[in-house]
C-alpha cells in the first residue's frame, strides 16, 4: 500500500515539472504511466475520468486526483482511494506551485527593471491571442452546434454591454441546458 | 515595496483562500481565467490589467496548471508565502472534495449523476465570458498595428493551426518583448 503511495508521489512530481503549457501537457505519459507502466486502471476508465475531471469545476490539473483516487482503490477500498487521492494531488501541485512562487518572488522585486516593463506591455496582445484561441478550443471541445454557438454570442453580448453577474448568466446558461435546449 | 506603485489593500488569509474558492467554483462549464480576471482585476482589484495578463502568459510558460500559479503568483503578491499557500488551498480544497465525490460514484456506480445538460449550457456561457474577456482586453491594448500582430499570430498559430503552446510562445514572445523593450529616445 506504502509502495503504490510513493509510486504516485514519485510520479506526479515529476510530472510536475514537466507539465510546461498546463496538465493536458502532461496527459499522454501520465495515461501510459497509470493504464500500462502501474495498471492502475482500464484504458476506458482513464478516459471515463478524464472528462469527469473536464466538467468538474476548478484547475484542469485535478486529472490527478481521479488517478491517485483508482490507485488507492486498487489497495485500500475507499478510504484508500481518498488519501491516494490527496497525495497525488499534492505532489502534482507543490514542485510547480514552489517555481511559480521563486519566479514571483523575482518579479515583485524588479518594479522597474526594464525586462519587466518589457513583459507586461509586449505579453498583453499576445496573452489576448492566446485566450481567443482558448475559447475557440473551448467550444469545440464541449462539441457546441450552431444553437450553443448562438447562446455563447448572445452570452457575450450581455458581458461586454451590461454589468450583469457572469453568475447568473452561466446559471441560466446551465437551466437552458438542463431543459436540452442547446 | 514601491511607494510610487499604489499599494492595495491587503487582503487576509482568509479572505485570499475564500476568494480563489469562490473563482473556482464559479468557473463550473470551464472558463476559469476569465473568472480570475473579473475577480481579481475587476471586483477585487488586486492587480492591474497589464499585470494579470501578462501574469497569465507567465503562468503558462512555467510548469503547473495555469490557474493555480496564478493563485501562487496573486496569493504570494498579497501576503508572501502564506497568502500564496492560502490561494492555492482554496483554489483547490473544494474542487478536490468535489472531484474525490464523483470518482466514488464513477468507481462505484461507473457513472456520474447526470449534469452533462446543465455543463454543455454552461460551457457555452463559460465560452462567452472567455471572448467577452478577449474583447475588454483587447480594447485596452490592441492600439496599434505591431500589437495586433502580435495577438494575430499567437491565435492563428495556437488557435488555428494548433501548434503547441512552447513553439508559438518561442516564436512570439521575443517578438513581442523586442517591440515593449523600453526605449531610452523614445518620442
Amino acid at each position: 500500500m506504502i509502495h503504490i503511495y510513493l509510486q504516485l508521489a514519485g510520479l506526479f512530481a515529476s510530472l510536475s515539472l514537466l507539465s510546461i503549457g498546463g496538465g493536458n501537457a502532461v496527459l499522454p505519459e501520465m495515461h501510459l504511466q497509470a493504464v500500462r507502466g502501474h495498471h492502475w486502471m482500464t484504458n476506458s476508465q482513464f478516459a471515463d475520468i478524464f472528462s469527469i475531471s473536464q466538467t468538474a469545476p476548478g484547475p484542469s490539473i485535478l486529472i490527478v486526483t481521479l488517478v491517485g483516487y483508482g490507485a488507492g482503490l486498487t489497495v485500500g477500498g475507499v478510504p484508500g482511494a481518498i488519501i491516494g487521492g490527496v497525495i497525488a494531488t499534492v505532489a502534482m501541485i507543490v514542485p510547480a506551485a514552489s517555481l511559480m512562487y521563486v519566479v514571483t518572488l523575482f518579479w515583485q522585486k524588479a518594479q522597474k527593471a526594464k525586462w519587466r516593463v518589457a513583459v507586461e506591455k509586449g505579453f498583453a496582445p499576445l496573452t489576448v491571442g492566446l485566450i481567443m484561441a482558448t475559447s475557440l478550443v473551448m467550444s469545440r471541445a464541449a462539441d457546441h452546434d450552431w444553437r450553443a454557438y448562438l447562446l455563447t454570442a448572445i452570452c457575450t453580448a450581455i458581458f461586454v454591454f451590461t454589468k450583469t453577474n457572469p453568475l447568473i448568466v452561466v446559471g441560466a446558461a446551465g437551466v437552458i441546458g438542463y431543459f436540452g435546449v442547446v | 515595496m514601491s511607494e510610487v506603485e499604489a499599494e492595495p489593500q491587503r487582503p487576509s488569509l482568509v479572505d485570499l483562500a475564500w476568494t480563489f474558492n469562490h473563482i473556482a467554483l464559479a468557473s463550473f462549464g470551464g472558463g476559469l481565467s476569465a473568472w480570475s480576471r473579473e475577480v481579481l482585476v475587476l471586483e477585487k482589484e488586486w492587480m492591474g490589467e497589464a499585470e494579470f495578463l501578462s501574469a497569465m502568459t507567465m503562468c503558462r510558460i512555467l510548469p503547473g496548471a495555469n490557474q493555480v500559479n496564478m493563485a501562487v503568483f496573486a496569493g504570494s503578491k498579497m501576503r508572501g508565502l502564506p497568502g500564496a499557500l492560502a490561494a492555492v488551498f482554496g483554489l483547490c480544497l473544494l474542487p478536490v472534495v468535489l472531484i474525490m465525490v464523483m470518482g466514488f460514484f464513477y468507481f462505484r456506480f461507473k457513472e456520474v449523476p447526470a449534469v452533462k445538460g446543465v455543463l454543455h449550457g454552461a460551457s457555452a456561457a463559460a465560452v462567452a465570458l472567455t471572448l467577452a474577456m478577449v474583447i475588454q482586453t483587447g480594447r485596452k491594448c490592441l492600439t496599434g498595428l505591431v500589437p495586433v500582430l502580435l495577438f494575430l499570430a499567437a491565435f492563428v498559430l495556437n488557435g488555428l493551426a494548433r501548434w503547441p503552446l512552447p513553439l508559438v510562445l518561442l516564436l512570439v514572445a521575443p517578438l513581442s518583448l523586442i517591440w515593449a523593450w523600453p526605449r531610452e529616445r523614445s518620442a
